[in-house]
C-alpha cells in the first residue's frame, strides 16, 4: 500500500519518464471536455504546482484575514455585532482549513504550508495588509473585500480541479452572508448622525482601491493568467472581473448614499463599461514586496498564534496516543 | 490505498467526514479534517461542516483506514458494465405505448 504522494509521483514518472503520452492526453482531453481533475489523475507537474500555490495562497489569506476583524468584536457596538463577527471570523477559519484540505489531495501536508506562511516562503492577499481605524471599515471589508472575493470566486466554482471546486461551493455559500451584514453596517451608519456617516464614507474611501487591486495586475501585466485559463482554473480575465465588479458596487454605493472615491468613474455608452482612473500599482506592489501598512504585525501574529498553540497540539496527540494504548491493553 | 491528503507525517491524523443532512437520506462525504483522536474529529467535524444546520449525523473514518480502486485501472475495473445496455430499462423497446410497463 503506497500514499496517494508516492502515487502521484509514480504517476508523474510513468507519465514523462516513459514518454508515454497517453496520460497527457487523457489529462488534455479532460480540460478540453470542461471536466474535472480528481487527486489521483495523472496531471503535468506545472499544473500541481500551480494548484498548490493557488489554493494554500488562498487559504493563507482565508486565515490570516481574520485579524483585521478579530481586533473588533471585543468593541463592536452592540451583542448582536459581536456575535455576528465571531461567526464571520469563525468562517473564514473554515473556510481556510476546507482549502487546505483540498490543497493536501495535492501532495502537500498542512503544517508545510503553515511553515511556508508563518516563515515568510508564502503569499497572502495584500488587501488583509491594511489597518481597521474604525468600526466602519468592518462595513466596508463586507461590502468591499468580501463582495470582490465574491466575484472572483464564483467562477472558481468551476475549477478544473475537483477539490477546489468543492471547496469553493461551500465558500461561496457562505460569503454572501459576510457581504450582506458590512453593507448593512454602513446602511445603519449612512442612517445615523452626521459623524456616522463621515465614518462610513472614510472607510469606503480607505478600502474602495485596494478592493479593485485585489483582482490582481492588469491583464497584460498577468503573466500566468493565460495559462490557468487553458488549465480552465481560471475562468475570466483580471480585467473582466474587476469591471463587472465595479458595475455591481455603482447602483449598491447609491442605495448606501456613499461616494466612490473615483473623480473619472463613469459608465461610457461606447465601450458598454466602466471608464475609471488608473489604479496605483505602485502601492499594490508595495503592499505585495511585504511593505504595507500591517504586513509585519499580521505575520508577527500569525507566528505567535503557531508557537503558542504548540503545546495544545503536543498534549491532545500525547492524550490520543495514551488513550489508544489503553485501549488496546 | 486510503484517501487523497493522508499523509502519515502529521502531528494529527487526517479524518473523513460524511454528514446526514437529514432523516431518511444517507451520510455524504463532505470533506476533511485533522483532529488527534475520533472525539475531537466528531466535534471538529460539527465546529467546521455544521455550522448552518447542514447535518443531523456525521461520521469521521481515519484516511487512513479507505480503501479505494486503483487509479490507473480506471478502464479496465469498471469494464463489465459496457456494452451490457441490457441491464437498463431503456434497452427494451417493444413495450412502447403499453401502459404501467
Amino acid at each position: 500500500m503506497t500514499s496517494p504522494a508516492d502515487l502521484s509521483v509514480a504517476g508523474a514518472a510513468r507519465g514523462e519518464q516513459s514518454g508515454d503520452e497517453a496520460a497527457q492526453a487523457l489529462f488534455d482531453d479532460l480540460i478540453a471536455k470542461d471536466s474535472r481533475i480528481e487527486p489521483r489523475d495523472w496531471m503535468p507537474e506545472a499544473y500541481r504546482k500551480t494548484l498548490i500555490r493557488q489554493i494554500s495562497q488562498h487559504a493563507h489569506s482565508e486565515i490570516i484575514g481574520m485579524q483585521p476583524e478579530s481586533n473588533w468584536i471585543t468593541r463592536a457596538p452592540s451583542l448582536k455585532r459581536k456575535a455576528i463577527l465571531m461567526a464571520k471570523v469563525q468562517d473564514e477559519a473554515g473556510h481556510g482549513l476546507y482549502l487546505y484540505s483540498a490543497a493536501q489531495t495535492l501532495g502537500i501536508t498542512r503544517e508545510e504550508m503553515m511553515l511556508q506562511l508563518i516563515e515568510g516562503r508564502a503569499r497572502y492577499s495584500s488587501i488583509f495588509n491594511y489597518t481597521t481605524p474604525t468600526w466602519a471599515d468592518m462595513g466596508a471589508i463586507g461590502w468591499l473585500v468580501d463582495g470582490a472575493a465574491i466575484c472572483n470566486q464564483v467562477p472558481l466554482c468551476r475549477a478544473s480541479y475537483g477539490p477546489y471546486g468543492r471547496a469553493m461551493v461551500r465558500i461561496c455559500k457562505e460569503e454572501s452572508f459576510h457581504q450582506r451584514q458590512g453593507f448593512e453596517i454602513l446602511l445603519e451608519l449612512m442612517q445615523g448622525t452626521e459623524a456616522q456617516r463621515e465614518m462610513a464614507q472614510g472607510a469606503v474611501d480607505r478600502w474602495y482601491w485596494p478592493s479593485l487591486m485585489m483582482f490582481g495586475p492588469p491583464d497584460d501585466q498577468s503573466p500566468n493568467s493565460a495559462q490557468s485559463m487553458a488549465w480552465n482554473i481560471k475562468r475570466f480575465s483580471n480585467d473582466d472581473l474587476r469591471q463587472r465588479f465595479v458595475g455591481m458596487l455603482v447602483p449598491q454605493a447609491e442605495v448606501l448614499g456613499v461616494t466612490l472615491p473615483d473623480p473619472n468613474l463613469r459608465f461610457n455608452d461606447a465601450t458598454g463599461q466602466y471608464d475609471m482612473s488608473e489604479i496605483d500599482w505602485t502601492e499594490f506592489n508595495e503592499v505585495l514586496a511585504g511593505r504595507g501598512p500591517a504586513n509585519a504585525e499580521r505575520l508577527r501574529r500569525r507566528r505567535e498564534a503557531h508557537e503558542d498553540g504548540a503545546w495544545v497540539r503536543e498534549a491532545a496527540a500525547e492524550y490520543a496516543r495514551k488513550q489508544a494504548l489503553k485501549s488496546a491493553a | 490505498m486510503s484517501t487523497p491528503g493522508e499523509m502519515g507525517t502529521e502531528s494529527w491524523p487526517l479524518w473523513e467526514v460524511f454528514v446526514r443532512a437529514n432523516r431518511g437520506l444517507s451520510h455524504v462525504h463532505v470533506g476533511s479534517l485533522h483532529a488527534p483522536d475520533s472525539d475531537m474529529a466528531v466535534r471538529n467535524a460539527r465546529d467546521l461542516y455544521t455550522r448552518r444546520n447542514e447535518g443531523v449525523s456525521i461520521w469521521v473514518v481515519p484516511a487512513d483506514a479507505i480503501t479505494t480502486s486503483d487509479p490507473d485501472a480506471k478502464g479496465a475495473f469498471f469494464e463489465s458494465p459496457a456494452g451490457k445496455n441490457y441491464r437498463h430499462a431503456v434497452y427494451y423497446t417493444k413495450s412502447e405505448g403499453v401502459k404501467h410497463l
